[in-house]
């Protein structure tokens, strides 16, 4: 039925990966369509939400400080790019893991991976701080201190989203630190050496594209727009 | 042994690529940010602040494409394959639509049906947002609403 695929009746008479791809490469794809599935829902969740409601807060008010700067300081967007780039940077030293892997080089896998988990905590850092200072702000689930952007009451919709969902993502970001640690541990160990191939790398960085991937979206749902 | 797949790759471009898209990927966030501080001085309700919202929400699609397309690698994939994950995904253009109509309908119908909400969303609020939770660290509410009064 395809056109685009070289000898179709080939690829599907059997014997061979008709897709191309490893069994376990496959189901990290589906994993992450699922998992796009669950973000989704939060996220069109949070826009019904906010298309239903007369006033929402505006997020230069909300998200503008910055750490170590004096309270009150008005820096709207900065944290948060500074945050956007870190998860990008950290993207691109795993795709450098990937390709390092496919050369097999042992080398520039530890070098890469280690600069995509330092990348990682140091989000997972910016997001801590975030927390913590808006928390000391009074916002937390179940309280909103922000008033809407027209100087009405708001609802406490504004945090329960903003805390669910990016706190969310963040445990995705956690877990992808814990599995780029663990993809380390293994590549320290020769263990992909003596596979002979690093596709465990692969598959491990699908997984932190997607975080980032998914950042893209909270990054424009909640900070931008 | 189960590694048996071949992997000689449907490779593309290589450590050239990945450099071409990182820096479209920053280029993309630095318009995106331009934007974003562009919108803040505009008036609310004005329909050039919804173009750039507009303009953004294209801007994270296409940041979307290439992170998918070259850095989880999908573009390079044979396109049963790649039919298998985009085709599910082609379902959240239903989603998205029917449940912003929804909510934005809903707005509507409270606006013009219950005053009270009607009412609630016109009280200007002006020095701070009750506490309906009443605790103490909570008192630093105040500059984000002393600058709303200024407003």
């Amino acid at each position: 039925m395809s056109t685009a695929t070289v000898t179709p009746t080939k690829l599907w008479g059997g014997g061979k990966s008709p897709f191309n791809v490893e069994y376990g490469k496959l189901m990290m794809w589906y994993f992450l369509m699922s998992d796009a599935f669950t973000f989704g829902a939060f996220l069109i969740s949070y826009g019904t939400i906010r298309f239903s409601t007369n006033g929402w807060p505006d997020p230069n008010e909300v998200f503008k400080s910055f750490p170590f700067a004096p309270e009150g300081v008005h820096a709207p967007l900065v944290f948060v790019s500074i945050m956007t780039f870190i998860l990008i940077i950290s993207s691109v030293t795993m795709v450098l893991a990937v390709h390092a892997g496919h050369n097999m080089d042992k080398k520039g896998v530890v070098k890469n991976l280690i600069l995509t988990i330092v990348g990682g905590i140091a989000f997972l850092s910016c997001q801590a701080w975030e927390w913590n200072h808006l928390y000391h702000e009074g916002a937390w689930w179940g309280s909103n201190p922000f008033l809407n952007h027209d100087g009405t009451a708001s609802s406490t919709n504004f945090t329960n989203y903003f805390f669910t969902i990016t706190g969310f993502h963040g445990f995705h970001v956690f877990s992808g630190v814990v599995i780029n640690i663990i993809m380390l541990i293994m590549t320290l160990m020769d263990k992909f050496e003596q596979r002979g191939h690093y596709l465990m790398i692969e598959k491990a960085g699908l997984y932190w594209h997607f975080v980032d991937l998914v950042w893209v979206f909270v990054f424009t749902c909640f900070y931008l727009i | 042994m189960e590694h048996t797949v071949a992997h000689e790759e449907h490779s593309g471009g290589g450590t050239k690529e990945i450099v071409r898209v990182t820096v479209i990927l920053s280029v993309l966030t630095i318009i995106e940010l331009a934007l974003g501080f562009w919108m803040i001085d505009m008036p609310l309700e004005s329909s050039l602040r919804l173009a750039v919202k507009g303009a953004i929400i294209i801007l994270m699609l296409a940041k979307a494409f290439y992170i998918v397309a070259y850095f989880m690698h999908l573009k390079h994939e044979l396109k049963n394959m790649i039919m298998t994950i985009v085709v599910p995904l082609a379902l959240f253009v239903w989603f998205i639509t029917a449940f912003l109509y929804d909510g934005n309908s809903f707005r509507n119908l409270r606006n013009t049906y219950d005053p009270h909400f009607k009412e609630q969303s016109t009280i200007k609020v002006e020095k701070k947002a009750e506490s309906k939770h009443g605790e103490s660290k909570h008192e630093e509410a105040k500059p984000a609403a002393e600058k709303k009064a200024v407003e």
